[in-house]
């Protein structure tokens, strides 16, 4: 998108991926003419009150009714119209799940759904409000394509994806605001395809989301211990990227870092088809270990949960030994 | 709609009577596979109404834009869809054969299949009005003039579902979409008052919103009248139709046995007697 700039993508980080998905859907509302934003009450934590206040028409809030809100959704992708929903993560996919079954996977109408705080964002509000288990749940739906992006950059990069392909998608926003910046630059953003990050030899760490950052930093931790690691930005989970996987193959250990459930999530995706590969290396699985648990802030939580790059620098290197 | 002649009412009649056959038809060569009989029965006369004479479509054009636009929100009484879609054209009659037969189109839930007019796949109870209130929004949003059908069970109605598209399409001002519920009182394992009372359903929905009317989902009289007399509402309607599930066939009506059940060829020929004597 033209509004893509050095300017922009310090805004979005401090504002956060969920602020700057309004203003990307205002801007992707200016060239596709069939956008319909629908959202269960979230306008305003959802970036969306600029979109209500200057594109009535292609707005519909449906109220607090998440099934609806998929139904209407669909009912209108029916009809050709190119429809994204949103409201917080648990609710966009637990709360309809079945209807994302039926509506998007069984029937494959065209919806982008983006669920918003996913992962631990909103920790002090309880386990309600966190989502740590929406990727393992709708991979298991066919034909949805789910996409984490690492920073508010992406999460433009992503929408803008997501409302074009023909594929239903769910666009799982994690981190808070002042998200860190992992992409300082426009680059080219490709749907199931991963994105090398930083080079290395020794190792490869996966991740996707708010975590890629978190890896980008645990690697350069790991360089001071000479260990050297690949870092990729596995921004598509599903489809996952096979061929970045066989490649991660030659590297002596595969590392996945996840704000999700070990169960089901990332590193399950990669570990489902690494484990059709002979002689693949031990692969050491980040993420929350199918607990919830006490709550907390956001960064108590990722500490908790050795999601820092300290603590999985630590697991990292308890794992080689 | 063709209201042409004094002859229509006729003509839904008989279309009526041939989707009882060809539910005959469907139903007995599911064989053991069963089918469910009682539902698609009891929403004959609606269907055949809306089919033959109340909805915009085109014979020709299962995909006409302007068509008006059906959903089988209660899927399981797809046998009735189908022998719609046969006698309108869409589907022929060889292919009805092949009900919930291996690899076929037609399942015992509807599946989306544009090919012969399906717009949906429906099965899972609750979630064809909330299709209905998108679709009719689209048709307010493109300027276009078709209406939207969506035809409900009364064991639907105990999905908490139903209840937030029902609250939703009088607040999006939806007057061109119409839910026909089914009141045939029974559900899967008994009656709906011994299961889970869904009555009063007029109040119910007349308090969120909508114009209702209560008829007699048999009547064909009635039910042409009732679109004709509410056309110009200016809501979303609401039509509680009293019906009897298995109607038509002395073995089936009011027997819940008939819910989902084998048709074998002793009911049928007893089914094709009573049908030739109407």
């Amino acid at each position: 998108m033209s509004f893509i700039n050095e300017r922009n993508i310090k805004v979005w980080s401090t504002i956060g991926s969920r602020a700057t998905l309004g203003i990307a859907a205002l801007e992707l509302s200016k060239s596709i003419e069939n956008l319909m934003v629908l959202t269960c009450d979230v306008s305003t934590s959802a970036g969306l009150d600029r979109f209500r206040k200057t594109c009535p028409d292609k707005y519909l809030d449906v109220g607090i009714a998440e099934q609806n809100l998929i139904g209407i959704a669909s009912g209108l992708a029916s009809e050709n119209f190119n429809v994204i929903t949103t409201t917080f993560a648990p609710f966009q996919t637990m709360r309809c799940c079945e209807q994302i079954k039926v509506n998007l996977g069984y029937m494959g109408q065209k919806i982008c759904m983006v669920g918003i705080a996913s992962g631990l964002a909103l920790g002090t509000l309880g386990f309600t409000h966190c989502c740590i288990e929406d990727i393992g749940i709708l991979r298991s739906i066919p034909g949805i394509t789910i996409i984490s992006p690492a920073d508010s950059l992406e999460t433009v990069k992503a929408l803008e994806a997501a409302v074009k392909s023909e594929n239903p998608t769910y666009l799982r926003l994690t981190g808070s605001s002042n998200n860190p910046i992992v992409y300082k630059s426009d680059y080219n953003f490709e749907i199931g395809k991963s994105i090398t990050i930083k080079n290395g030899k020794d190792i490869t760490i996966f991740s996707s989301g708010s975590m890629v950052y978190q890896c980008l930093e645990a690697s350069k931790l790991l360089e001071s211990k000479n260990i050297s690691a690949k870092v990729i930005n596995m921004h598509t989970i599903k489809p996952i990227d096979k061929e970045a996987i066989k490649e991660a193959c030659k590297t002596s250990l595969i590392v996945s870092v996840e704000e999700h459930n070990i169960i089901g999530g990332l590193g399950s995706a990669i570990s489902e088809y690494k484990s059709t590969i002979k002689e693949s290396p031990k692969q050491l699985t980040l993420g929350i270990k199918d607990t919830y648990g006490k709550g907390g802030d956001y960064n108590f939580l990722k500490e908790k949960h050795r999601l820092t790059p300290e603590k999985i620098v630590k697991d990292i290197i308890l794992s080689i030994k | 709609m063709n209201t042409n002649g004094s002859n229509y009412i006729n003509d839904i009649k008989n279309f009526a009577l041939n989707v009882r056959k060809n539910i005959l038809e469907m139903a007995v060569s599911a064989g053991s596979s069963s089918a469910h009989f009682g539902g698609a029965l009891s929403i004959t006369e609606i269907i055949s109404t809306l089919f033959s004479h109340q909805m915009r479509i085109d014979k020709k054009n299962p995909n006409w834009d302007e068509r008006d636009r059906f959903i089988l929100s209660k899927g399981h009484a797809c046998l009735a869809y189908y022998a719609s879609l046969c006698e309108i054209g869409y589907i022929n009659k060889e292919e009805l054969k092949t009900f919930e037969k291996n690899d076929t189109n037609l399942l015992g839930h509807p599946v989306l299949n544009k090919k012969i007019g399906i717009d949906f796949s429906n099965g899972s109870l609750g979630m064809g009005l909330s299709l209905g209130i998108g679709v009719a929004i689209s048709s307010k949003k493109r300027k276009k003039n078709f209406n939207v059908y969506v035809i409900l069970g009364d064991g639907e109605c105990n999905e908490g579902s139903v209840w937030e598209a029902a609250m939703a399409a009088p607040n999006f001002k939806l007057n061109n979409l119409y839910a026909i519920i089914d009141k045939n009182n029974f559900q899967q394992t008994g009656a709906n008052k011994d299961i889970m009372n869904v009555d009063s359903l007029n109040d119910k929905w007349a308090s969120f919103g909508w114009h209702t009317e209560e008829i007699d989902g048999h009547d064909i009289n009635k039910i042409c009248e009732t679109f004709k007399k509410i056309k110009n509402i200016n809501k979303p309607k609401a039509i509680i139709a009293n019906t009897i599930k298995g109607k038509g066939f002395s073995f089936s009506e009011n027997n819940n046995d008939w819910h989902h059940s084998v048709l074998n060829k002793s009911f049928y020929d007893k089914a094709i007697i009573e049908l030739e004597k109407k």
